[in-house]
């Protein structure tokens, strides 16, 4: 006959899951300040320039222009758009050497939904991962649970709930998707406008109508109040996606961005150093009409713009 | 009281932000034109120090404000402004102001990955929640500056008279108490400089 099990003492049963919480609680308490020094970096970040860069040489040129940060890809925007295919994360013996060049944070994208990519990323400790649509989508329903990640993420928006959605997978910063590699500004200005109205529209309602809001743009109430209470997003909010002169960049900076990525728009050029510096002056004094026309002048060739009718692609629609 | 925020790039809404809870007037200091008579101390905020450094040269900042604090203008710098200040960093890194009687050691704790937050004493103030984000640290101070607090053994708060400099950030804390330091400070230079002028 087998003896039967004694029974668990209730006392150790209460010890158990005393301490299953408090591990859960430090669990989480270590993840919220993770979460927090990760939006902290993000706040660095503002006012400044990231550029798209490809190689070491790229990188040291974008930062002694002043650039802010620089995002490692293997091929800009422009170039994926021609190539067509599958675009994936780039190598991480590339994005190696871009971070042994330069000393300012580096970013590098996996696609949406690639769990996988972005762990080989943080595994290379990368400062910043952008989940990003300029790349083929590895999963067309899931984005990453950014929550169970170390690094950083930033990621697109088009509109508000986006955004939110975005933040709620745990995303430290938020960017316009703008159309990338097209030169084309008009996609960036849309959604920047659409999220800034959207917000305002937010801080102006009456209490209750905050749940009905949650629900439309498919988000936590939490954040919605958040928004109504701040009328900003709780997370830093960039500009991306068709940026390619100075004033380009002070017209993102003007609709409220609070800082630029410039992908294609530099290294498409045909002075990448002195147009970047321009661009970084520009976002500084973005309201100075004067110094962004002496900005503007003899910058040389700009990359050739492709206008939205133009494209086949629309890249902003991949990810919602 | 004016404090002027360096407002090149970087995280100068949080300094303002800090100064306006403490009912003080905050000057966003963009070019030339806004470093004017009348302000009575200067913020150098946290951010990218390469980015700030050729700003400052460019927009003709330079020099204006180095000969400011040289003369003995109250300045507070967070992070990648107390590079701005240092006199000497490691690594052969480049040298801003260099007014501060310090060695400097850029990203010294590494990559995010390495950036953390934790509650040490400074000098004066005590405990005081510090966040450091790619942070660097001061890794020797010279004569003419003192310590104020230290991390781990590496010094991340140091003051030599006009000059307060912390490797963390205050502004990312709800804690004023930093500011409110660095205020009176700013009201004890104002009040040494009317008895100066009366006397």
């Amino acid at each position: 006959m087998k003896e039967k099990p004694a029974a668990t003492p209730a006392k150790f049963v209460a010890a158990c899951l005393q301490a299953r919480t408090i591990y859960n609680r430090n669990k989480d308490k270590a993840m919220d300040n993770r979460y927090d020094l990760n939006k902290n970096l993000a706040q660095m970040l503002k006012g400044g320039v990231i550029m798209d860069v490809s190689t070491p040489e790229q990188a040291r040129i974008a930062e002694a222009a002043g650039a802010c940060a620089v995002m490692a890809l293997e091929r800009i925007p422009a170039d994926i758009r021609a190539a067509g295919g599958v675009s994936r994360m780039s190598d991480p013996k590339m994005i190696r050497s871009i971070q042994e060049a330069v000393s300012i944070p580096v970013m590098a994208k996996v696609r949406i939904g690639h769990i996988c990519e972005a762990q080989i990323l943080q595994a290379i400790e990368i400062d910043f991962i952008d989940e990003s649509e300029v790349l083929s989508p590895a999963d067309d329903v899931y984005h990453i649970d950014k929550t169970q990640f170390s690094v950083p993420f930033v990621c697109g928006a088009k509109d508000l709930g986006e955004a939110l959605r975005r933040i709620s997978e745990g995303a430290a910063m938020i960017r316009t998707k703008g159309e990338p590699g097209t030169g084309d500004i008009i996609q960036a200005v849309r959604h920047m406008r659409l999220i800034m109205s959207e917000m305002r529209r937010i801080q102006s309602m009456r209490q209750d109508e905050l749940f009905q809001a949650a629900k439309t743009l498919q988000v936590d109430v939490a954040l919605v109040n958040y928004v109504h209470e701040n009328g900003k997003l709780p997370v830093v909010n960039f500009a991306a996606g068709g940026v390619a002169t100075p004033a380009d960049a002070a017209l993102m900076m003007q609709l409220g961005a609070e800082g630029v990525f410039v992908g294609s728009g530099i290294f498409k050029s045909g002075n990448p150093a002195k147009r970047a510096a321009a661009i970084v002056k520009a976002v500084t004094n973005y309201q100075d009409a004067k110094m962004l026309a002496e900005l503007s002048e003899d910058l040389g060739e700009a990359m050739v713009g492709i206008n939205e009718q133009e494209i086949k692609l629309l890249m902003a629609e991949r990810g919602k | 009281m004016n404090i002027g925020v360096l407002a090149l790039q970087g995280a100068f809404a949080e300094h303002l932000a800090a100064l306006r809870k403490l009912g003080v007037n905050g000057v966003e200091i963009r070019q030339r034109a806004d470093f004017q008579a009348g302000l009575d101390g200067l913020i150098l905020p946290g951010g990218e120090s390469t980015v700030m450094g050729k700003l400052l040269r460019e927009l003709k900042l330079y020099a204006p404000i180095r000969d400011a604090i040289a003369a003995g203008m109250p300045v507070l710098s967070t992070c990648a402004g107390l590079i701005l200040l240092a006199e000497r960093a490691e690594n052969n890194e480049k040298t801003y102001f260099a007014l501060m009687d310090i060695t400097v050691r850029r990203n010294a704790y590494g990559r995010q990955l390495g950036s953390f937050r934790t509650t040490t004493d400074i000098a004066g103030i005590g405990p005081y929640p510090m966040v450091f984000i790619r942070a660097p640290f001061i890794s020797s101070v010279g004569p003419k500056a003192h310590v104020l607090a230290t991390v781990d053994g590496h010094v991340v708060a140091a003051r030599q008279a006009n000059m307060l400099a912390t490797a963390f950030h205050p502004e990312l804390t709800d804690d004023l108490r930093v500011h409110s330091f660095f205020v009176n400070m700013v009201a004890q230079v104002n009040a040494n400089c009317r008895q100066q002028q009366t006397a």
